[in-house]
């Protein structure tokens, strides 16, 4: 069985994106929805059915479209809506809609839900509001345009005429929709929700015990299982002996399931079956299984290495070419020179993949902790051949997403097995399978070169870069055009020069990769960050002041990589975050012997992020004593929300300077548990600082922004205290030293 | 055979494998499943629970070890979600995505048990064992002095 699992016109679209946060992008964001038969595909809703439930009790249940990962969706998404309906926030509650991408945007990830979901949930609101208006006026008897919306109510005059939405709501769902194009929306003077400190709606559940993820999923009869899969990347079961694995106590059934490459990317395997998770583990111990090892069995981190070395020492293909780089590089009397690596990284969301579907014969249910309930719902209907029609997704809270809930595997696994089994199961993953079978950041290499001026200006910037290209992975149009998942901003650098170059060469791998937090602006931020730095210290400058020289006046700069869709990035406000959080840190004033700064500025996801780190390095090791950050990603919806995604993208993306490395050997991927895999831990935990822009831009990302800098300003501070330049991620004892 | 233990402070038994691990015990028969699975090999603390007051990881705890003994869940941390842990988690917004949080709650609740008022460096230690992928340290850090002090008030009011 290995059929096409997803809409094609989707998956074609997801291909033929550049940028992987665009990709994911695209599901969620309205506004990105270009394609004209998919616009006409979402009529609009009734708002009453689609966003909001009214009981006649005055109970107000706002309706979520999108997951909520710990990215606090599930308070920053209904708070929009809640401000135009003109609702008190505390009485409101908040519930996730089935899956139906006939009404719904459900994809979640590019950190494009706030962003996306901003006009349209306004306008849904202000639509539901002006028809509950419409009621009351109708019931009075009077002109809608003498009534007003107030809390939770509808006003005409005097109080005593004031009629609840509870009141109303069931006349207001008959009357006409609204054009949303036209419904008026609220002064954003008059916001008393947007923009004001809001705790996490679900918080409480949270510490209680009583929040369900995906893994607390129960349904009557069902049964648990795993999946043995073959550890090599390409790998096949070759024979299988089920005997020692059905004589488990709690066993109930063990088979086969194919590999599905498209649509999926599932290793395939053989299913245990049983009452319980940990029967089914052991069962999986107890199976005798042989593999055939497929056609990536020799690769390793050691070969990759080589084929980047080899990539590196030729020519790439061309990105952008300014001016002529290479010549000018050549005669320039000061240039510098540095390559930088990274290795695949496993996003180890602390929630192990896990999928409950129960498939029927005339129908199908599943629970899904899922970024992507609208592709869990495709892959169903190919497995079961039922209709999406019959097919019922519930979404649940997700513990971490971060791109790898985007993917479609381990709900295909879980099909598989329910259609064999008929009964509802709960496909289970262990942290060894989630370790060992993700989709993983790429591993890349970049060899960067960079020529000074008289003036100490750019006078010419080159940088070549080698990976395991995402979008190679991904399909026919990513193969030929590899390099428009893997740079990002880094094809249309602030720091202005006539000579500017960029080369890519694509290097083969069998290990999957995709989406990681922040995708390909991870090592984008990091290179571009440390490169200017390296530049600014040839140049005898302070990093910040070199920075901004050579960003220069304010003016947008069309984002080289997606020009028809990326926003320009603006350079008063990179400059704006860069000078505060300088400010904010106290760029140049003294600090304790033994500690410096180190800067970094970005681009990424629509916003500008800003961080100054602070660190010491002592035997070997590095210590970061304090962070602080600016960000400006337009007007912010919830601040406390906002401060909650740079705190924890920060540590994300520690994780990756201080220890993330998957390394190959055999075809497959040496760690297997958090013992040799590291999370940073709360005593690596620095003093961390937020200070958000105020801003009336549109909203922009968040949830991945934080990321790309983090790195780089420790590293850069690293420079300045101990003198070595890292140039490799993660951060080695022997660098420092 | 039946391997009876109190759980929540009610006596329960069951008749698994005795070497189920009590995670999978409250998870999967007894449907408790505010105890998380990370990792199962004790390295990330989400599936930390109280055997007999102190601070364990079920995941390697097998069922058999708890015979006779006093186990307490998140579900049966307090009798209404209000111990000074989870008042000060929700004060400080702790949460994000949630799933390691009552395993962190479980810890930073057995930490005040034995140290009413801990240092930054006390609770980095006793904490270390319990992983955030979010990231929100900073503010468990912050939450546990906060539980300190919601702790202590309501000694004094007692």
């Amino acid at each position: 069985m290995s059929t096409l699992l997803l809409d094609r016109r989707e998956f074609l679209k997801a291909g033929t994106v550049a940028g992987a946060g665009l990709l994911i992008g695209f599901h969620l964001n309205a506004a990105a929805a270009k394609d004209p038969a998919e616009e006409q595909e979402k009529k609009t809703p009734n708002p009453f059915n689609a966003w909001v439930h009214i009981s006649p009790d005055n109970r107000v249940t706002l309706i979520l479209e999108k997951s909520e990962m710990g990215q606090g969706i599930m308070t920053a998404v209904p708070m929009i809506l809640a401000e135009e309906l003109c609702v008190d926030w505390k009485t409101v509650k908040v519930e996730q809609a089935l899956t139906d991408p006939a009404i719904y945007n459900h994809g979640t990830g590019g950190s494009g839900s706030v962003s996306g979901c901003w006009l349209p949930m306004r306008q849904a609101g202000a639509a539901a509001r002006e028809m509950l208006v419409a009621a009351a006026a109708a019931r009075w008897n009077v002109n809608p345009n003498t009534c007003v919306a107030q809390d939770g109510g509808v006003l005409h005059g005097s109080r005593k005429n004031f009629l609840s939405y509870g009141e109303l709501a069931a006349d207001a769902a008959k009357q006409p929709i609204p054009n949303l194009k036209t419904v008026p929306l609220k002064n954003s003077d008059n916001f008393t929700i947007v923009g004001h400190e809001m705790p996490r709606w679900e918080a409480r559940a949270k510490t209680d015990g009583t929040a369900k993820f995906g893994i607390d999923s129960r349904v009557d009869g069902m049964q648990f299982a795993v999946v043995a899969r073959c550890p090599v990347f390409g790998g096949k079961v070759k024979s299988f002996d089920a005997a020692k694995a059905k004589a488990v106590a709690g066993v109930r059934e063990v088979f086969a399931i194919e590999p599905v490459e498209q649509g999926a990317f599932t290793a395939g395997g053989v299913a245990i079956v049983a009452d319980n998770s940990w029967a089914a583990m052991q069962g999986r111990k107890a199976l005798q299984v042989e593999w055939e090892l497929g056609p990536h069995a020799s690769e390793s981190s050691e070969t990759l290495r080589k084929q980047f070395l080899e990539n590196a020492a030729k020519p790439g293909k061309p990105v952008r070419s300014d001016g002529d780089a290479d010549a000018t590089i050549a005669a320039a009397g000061k240039k510098v020179e540095a390559t930088y690596e990274f290795p695949f990284a496993a996003h180890a969301t602390m929630e192990p993949m896990n999928c409950t579907v129960h498939i029927r014969p005339d129908s199908a249910e599943a629970w899904v902790p899922t970024q992507a309930p609208q592709w869990a719902m495709d892959v169903i209907a190919g497995v079961s051949k039922l209709p999406k029609e019959k097919i019922t997704v519930h979404t649940t809270l997700m513990g971490g997403g971060f791109g790898r809930r985007y993917m479609g595997d381990f709900v295909m696994e879980a099909a598989q097995i329910s259609k064999v089994t008929g009964k509802p199961v709960m496909a289970l993953w262990t942290r060894e399978d989630d370790m060992q079978h993700d989709f993983y950041r790429p591993a890349s290499y970049h060899r960067f070169s960079g020529a000074l001026d008289e003036k100490g200006g750019l006078a010419a910037w080159k940088h070549f870069q080698t990976s395991t290209s995402i979008d190679a992975m991904w399909s026919a149009k990513g193969e030929q055009h590899p390099e428009n998942s893997e740079f990002a901003t880094a094809t249309f650098i602030p720091y202005q020069t006539p000579n500017y170059r960029v080369e890519y060469t694509l290097a083969k791998s069998g290990v999957p990769r995709a989406w990681w937090r922040s995708v390909e602006h991870s090592t984008s931020g990091f290179v571009v960050e440390c490169f200017v730095d390296e530049l600014a210290a040839a140049a005898g400058t302070d990093p910040l002041e070199f920075r901004l020289r050579l960003i220069g006046g304010d003016r947008k700069i069309p984002d080289f990589t997606n020009p028809k869709e990326g926003k320009p990035l603006d350079t008063a406000r990179l400059k704006g975050v860069l000078k505060l959080a300088a400010d904010k840190a106290g760029w140049g004033s003294p600090l304790p012997s033994g500690v410096a700064r180190g800067i970094a500025g970005y681009y990424s996801f629509e916003s500008y992020t800003a961080a100054v780190a602070e660190v010491s390095v002592k035997n070997g090791t590095v210590k970061i004593h304090r962070l602080v950050y600016a960000v400006d990603c337009g007007r912010p919806v919830n601040p406390e929300g906002i401060r909650a995604q740079v705190e924890g993208a920060a540590i994300y993306g520690l994780s990756a300077a201080l220890h993330d490395a998957i390394t190959i050997n055999g075809g497959r991927v040496v760690q297997t548990n958090f013992n040799d895999y590291q999370m940073p831990r709360i005593a690596e935990t620095p003093r961390t600082e937020i200070h958000i822009v105020p801003s009336t831009e549109e909203p922009t990302g968040i949830g991945e922004p934080g990321l790309p800098v983090v790195a780089a300003s420790v590293c850069n501070a690293i420079y300045s205290v101990a003198k070595k330049r890292i140039r490799r991620l993660p951060i080695r004892s022997e660098d420092l030293a | 055979m039946a391997i009876s233990f109190t759980l929540n402070g009610k006596s329960q038994s069951v008749e698994v494998d005795p070497q189920m691990p009590l995670l999978w015990v409250l998870r999967d028969t007894l449907n408790m499943t505010g105890t998380k699975f990370g990792c199962g090999m004790a390295l990330c603390g989400a599936c930390t629970v109280h055997i007999n007051g102190e601070a364990a990881r079920s995941c390697i705890t097998p069922i058999s070890a708890v015979s006779g003994k006093q186990i307490t869940t998140i579900e049966g941390l307090s009798a209404d979600g209000n111990h000074p842990v989870q008042q000060a988690w929700i004060e400080i917004d702790v949460p994000q995505c949630g799933y390691c949080q009552c395993g962190q709650i479980m810890s930073a609740a057995a930490l005040l048990a034995k140290k009413a008022s801990p240092s930054d460096a006390e609770i980095d230690d006793f904490m270390s064992g319990n992983i955030c992928r979010c990231g929100t340290y900073q503010r468990i850090r912050k939450a546990i002095h906060r539980a300190a002090e919601i702790r202590s008030a309501q000694g004094k009011s007692a």
